[in-house]
């Protein structure tokens, strides 16, 4: 034990250890939202969308993952718009704009003179080398998650459940798309820094699959991924750390082998019965 | 009586394409309307204008109640079954209108009124399964105590007897006129021969719509009003058989 005291004594560790605990709570609940309303793969578009604003950043010298963030509410608002007013194939749409993010990043990152430091660290994520500046951004997100969800969980909730259902009963359908929207893309952004692009869609997803092998209710669904994600995080932090592999994967690695632990643990007591 | 509900020469669709044309209907109170017709004929299109979920391309809709004294049983396959939400949050979400800043004090008589319709049912001891885990007949229970959450003036039903076995249809069928007594009901159904018994009156709708006065009606009026329907008998239930509808006609009438 003594010695994951010492790990705490480190700035840098303590700030992982934050982040790690930051991501469990704003993804936990963004990404039940997202498993139970079947949007991963408009969250994948998004995700993948913000790579543009990145390479944005790089070549006009701004903070990337502020580009980042202005490209992920653009693409999840696009996305909305081509496939509800321009009639194209959701999915399509969703793959325009992913392909087409991806694109720009790449244009861009390789037209900043130069070296494009860190450019790993965005694609794959670095959960040690975030910074305090950054710990606070996912503070404020997370409350503002919080919140968002504590006030509004039942509407959220309905709306989820049965759209339709809900336009009849005059709740604010079109408006909570467009929050819950901005709510993804400031998640997915914020961190990019944890997991990296490449792999976010992991702890919008797999701590989520893991809660619902235990619960069928949004509310307990949101508590358990909380849980999950965090528990995951902190192990994969610990295992790349005195591993020395890269955090992003290792956390990503932890946190199939704990779905899988879950499940089996289920199997059997199912079977036991 | 008092009119709910007046259409207008109203014609709706989607993406452009006209569905339900020239329709004029009344809803009444006291009224219990079924609604038949074949499969892409509109029925569903019909209840979702009247939903306010489509708006109508021309013509007009005057709802003399509001749109939440409507309660509303969508088609079962509309639902997702594998959503993490419980029978009972299920059936407080009828009240949605209220799920905005609730109170204390709200919430507590939203629950209550909740649990005494799942009663009512029958269905208590499942209040607190998850919506997938359920059995047809026990899913259209609970989407009726959803709907009827708020206490409506008209009641909307689509296709309530879809994946439910025959006892429960007529326990159901006979739970609507129970509540007839108290609002209007539209009820659409493809099984023609079992509503038309408990229904007051039949509303054909295949592109245009029909409102015939009572709920019996003849071959030889449904064959001018081109409205092509299938045969369902039921061994218990009383029925009445209307004209067996050809292969090629009902083609054309998908949209």
């Amino acid at each position: 034990m003594n010695i994951i005291t010492e790990l705490f004594s480190y700035d840098f560790f303590l700030n992982a250890f934050l982040a790690s605990l930051l991501a469990a709570i704003s993804c936990g609940i963004v990404g039940t939202y997202i498993v139970s309303r079947r949007i991963v793969f408009i969250s994948g578009g998004i995700t993948h969308a913000s790579f543009g604003g990145i390479g944005m950043g790089y070549y006009l010298g701004i903070n990337p993952l502020l580009g980042a963030g202005i490209f992920s509410i653009l693409s999840g608002m696009g996305i909305q718009l081509f496939s509800s007013k321009g009639k194209v194939r959701e999915d399509s749409s969703i793959a325009i704009w992913w392909s087409l993010g991806m694109a720009i990043g790449i244009i861009f990152v390789y037209l900043t003179p130069g070296y494009a430091p860190n450019l790993m660290s965005y694609l794959f994520g670095s959960i040690l080398t975030v910074s305090t500046g950054e710990i606070w951004l996912m503070l404020a997100l997370s409350l503002v998650i919080v919140l968002f969800f504590t006030l509004f969980y039942r509407t959220i909730l309905y709306i989820s459940f049965d759209e339709d259902f809900a336009k009849t009963s005059d709740l604010p359908v079109n408006l909570f798309n467009y929050l819950l929207m901005i709510l993804i893309s400031l998640t997915i952004v914020l961190n990019i820094r944890v997991v990296g692009i490449i792999l976010i869609l992991s702890l919008l997803t797999i701590p989520q699959a893991t809660a619902n092998v235990l619960t069928r209710e949004f509310g307990r669904m949101m508590f358990y991924s909380v849980g999950f994600a965090f528990l995951a995080s902190f192990i994969g932090l610990l295992i790349s750390y005195f591993a020395d592999i890269p955090s992003g994967a290792t956390i990503i690695f932890t946190q199939v082998i704990l779905f899988g632990l879950v499940k089996l643990i289920k199997m059997i007591s199912l079977t036991a019965k | 009586m008092k009119k709910l509900l007046e259409i207008k020469n109203l014609s709706a669709g989607y993406d452009g394409n006209v569905v339900i044309e020239d329709v004029n209907l009344q809803v009444y109170s006291g009224d219990f309307i079924g609604v038949i017709g074949p499969n892409g004929g509109g029925k569903t299109t019909l209840i979702k204008t009247i939903l306010g979920l489509i708006k109508p391309m021309s013509g007009e809709m005057t709802l003399n109640i509001s749109k939440t004294n409507i309660g509303y049983l969508p088609q079962v396959n509309q639902i997702d079954k594998r959503f993490p939400i419980s029978v009972i949050d299920v059936v407080r979400s009828g009240k949605a209108n209220s799920a905005l800043f609730s109170s204390f004090h709200r919430n507590r008589k939203e629950k209550e009124k909740a649990e005494s319709l799942l009663a009512e049912m029958g269905i208590s001891a499942i209040r607190n399964k998850a919506i997938g885990e359920l059995s047809g007949g026990q899913m259209q229970r609970v989407f009726l105590c959803r709907a009827l959450m708020n206490d409506p003036q008209l009641l909307v039903l689509d296709e309530p007897s879809t994946y439910v076995d025959n006892n429960f249809e007529g326990e159901l069928y006979l739970k609507l006129k129970e509540l007839n007594e108290q609002m209007a009901i539209i009820l659409i159904s493809h099984d023609v021969g079992t509503i038309s018994f408990f229904v007051k009156t039949i509303a054909c709708v295949n592109r245009h719509l029909h409102h015939h006065p009572s709920n019996i009606i003849s071959e030889e009026q449904l064959a001018s009003y081109d409205c092509p329907l299938q045969i369902i008998t039921h061994g218990n239930i009383p029925h009445t058989v209307l004209k067996l509808h050809d292969e090629h006609e009902h083609h054309e009438h998908n949209h």
